[in-house]
């Protein structure tokens, strides 16, 4: 997965300084610092490869060594006021339990999700015919962590199903950051590669 | 075993009561010391032994000329560096490397404990041990660190002193000690008391050691530390200085030999009584329990920094009975961490030379420090 800066700096600007925050999928702690030093909140992660948490206590990081999936119901409710989960819900084998986890565990959840919508996606398996490979989804569909990709859209009809309220839904294009709305989603939906959401039950 | 030249040793005043309902006053706590205390006193880590550790962690042990237990992880730029901190080490209470214990003369009596000695509890070994940190003056340690029985002695001091320490290291340990873990000991202790030497703990006024039944214990409870990878692969089938097996019971196979060795070499170090006791203020061990069955409840009153390790090949205490700490500190929204260390080594796994646990160590240490 491209870990994306532009992406970090989105996350970071939701969130309101002094709260408590839980990285879900932590990677190397990147944004963990990031919000520890501009935002001063009191940080956790969680995250699932032994190499990267060993990376994250080598950064001061408290991270504990888990899978999202299983792992969450150790946290009380509302136990955090953001729970970050960044370019992983399409990776897991229950994305649904996972959401409803997120939250029950936050008063609030920022979710990031790679837009199998994007148009350079629908082109690649329109003209080769083969399983889309880009610059943010960069592998084989064999070896792909991502198992339940979505498009924008589809997380919009997720909401919905799942009757949790979007309240901030960000584009990424280009390192160009943009709200979507109704009017545009499709629009979005087509040349973003990236949905923020800032959602809550 | 008497308390040697080379032992510095706190007499505590202060009247301990123990679990069982004794007290104790005015006896023994035998300790070590490394690295320097700063001006702040701020810099200072307790290690915790295990069962068969004591206070000599690192360098030259000046009773067995061997190197300390933990000189992987503790010394110069080491996990625990004492360029940087100042280590206190005490042998438990019950122990034998000069801490009051059964092998100590009872002065109402002029002999030897032996049975006679109170049986201690975990939560008494750290409530003795604290009495370090006002000898030296300190208020409240940098961290509390310690693997297996030291690992729930770090739980206990916590939970016990909920101010004491800015962080708290349990390794391979358990809140509660289990039915497989009490089974082991016990066959230990009966190795032991099945012994003709040990004539009811009264070996020493006879003048002679239960040897073979500690060197059982020893052997039993090695197993235990061990993997079975791990002992496939550094022993598999093969022979001891043998060509072909020899149809009788002597050592045909070098894990036999080994295990033999190694029950050898810990009777001339420890003490049978000593092992009686200490394997029981495990086996009673249970934090849980203590708090009514909310073990979340034994930290509620800390806001320590906690970090727990745990090693995949580990069946003594294996990774699930450390993540039960991790869980209920979470549950009360507690600063920890945990990792579980990759490694064939077994329970030993953090005695040994496993990198990625010595650096996951060092970086939390070092870096919670400088916080």
């Amino acid at each position: 997965m491209i870990i994306m800066k532009s992406e970090y700096k989105i996350i970071s600007n939701i969130i309101k300084e002094n709260t408590r925050v839980l990285d879900v999928g932590c990677d190397d702690g990147s944004l963990m610092e990031l919000l520890k030093e501009n935002k001063n909140v009191d940080i956790r992660g969680i995250e699932i490869s032994k190499q990267k948490v060993q990376t994250c206590i080598s950064k001061g990081l408290t991270v504990i060594e888990g899978d999202a999936e299983f792992d969450l119901k150790q946290f009380p409710d509302k136990s955090f006021d953001y729970v970050v989960l960044g370019q992983t819900l399409q990776a897991f084998i229950n994305p649904e339990i996972v959401i409803e986890e997120l939250l029950r565990v936050g008063k609030k959840a920022i979710v990031t999700i790679p837009n199998f919508g994007h148009w350079k996606v629908r082109l690649n398996l329109l003209i080769q015919g083969t399983m889309p490979v880009t610059k943010t989804l960069p592998n084989e569909w064999y070896n792909t962590p991502n198992i339940h990709m979505c498009t924008i859209k589809d997380f919009f009809k997720f909401s919905k199903t799942m009757n949790f309220r979007i309240f901030k839904s960000l584009a990424l294009m280009n390192k160009n950051v943009s709200n979507i709305n109704s009017a545009n989603l499709s629009f979005k939906n087509l040349f973003c590669e990236l949905g923020i959401f800032l959602i809550e039950k | 075993m008497n308390v040697k030249e080379n032992i510095k040793t706190l007499i505590i005043k202060k009247p301990l009561k123990l679990d069982c309902g004794q007290i104790i006053n005015d006896f023994p706590l035998a300790y070590e010391t490394y690295g320097d205390l700063n001006k702040n006193k701020d810099n200072a880590i307790l290690v915790c032994h295990a069962l068969t550790g004591d206070q000599f962690v690192t360098g030259l042990n000046p009773i067995t000329k061997k190197d300390g237990w933990w000189s992987y992880a503790v010394g110069p730029n080491k996990s625990i560096d004492t360029n940087k901190y100042f280590v206190i080490c005490a042998n438990v209470i019950g122990g034998c490397m000069g801490s009051f214990g059964p092998s100590h003369i009872n002065q109402k009596t002029n002999k030897v404990y032996g049975t006679d000695f109170p049986v201690i509890t975990i939560n008494d070994i750290v409530n003795a041990q604290v009495n370090l940190l006002d000898y030296f003056g300190i208020k409240k340690l940098f961290s509390v660190v310690g693997g297996s029985m030291g690992g729930m002695q770090v739980l206990q001091f916590v939970s016990n002193f909920p101010e004491k320490t800015k962080t708290a290291v349990p390794i391979a340990c358990t809140s509660s000690h289990s039915a497989q873990n009490i089974a082991f000991n016990e066959l230990g202790r009966q190795a032991i008391t099945a012994d003709h030497n040990w004539i009811d703990g009264k070996y020493s006024s006879k003048n002679t050691v239960p040897e073979k039944g500690l060197a059982v214990a020893r052997m039993a409870a090695h197993i235990t530390y061990l993997s079975k990878k791990g002992l496939q692969e550094k022993f598999g089938r093969k022979l001891q200085e043998r060509d072909d097996l020899r149809f009788g019971f002597d050592a045909d196979f070098q894990i036999e030999s080994y295990l033999r060795y190694q029950g050898s070499v810990f009777v001339d170090r420890f003490d049978a009584n000593s092992y009686l006791y200490i394997t029981r203020a495990m086996d009673y061990f249970d934090l849980l329990k203590q708090f009514n069955g909310n073990l979340s409840n034994a930290f509620k009153n800390t806001k320590a920094k906690f970090f727990v390790i745990s090693f995949t090949s580990d069946w003594l205490y294996p990774t699930q009975e450390n993540k039960d700490i991790v869980i209920a500190l979470n549950a009360i929204g507690a600063n920890v961490g945990f990792v579980e260390i990759e490694s064939d080594k077994g329970h030993d796994s953090f005695l040994l030379d496993v990198p990625d646990f010595l650096r996951a160590l060092k970086n939390f240490l070092d870096k919670s420090y400088i916080e």
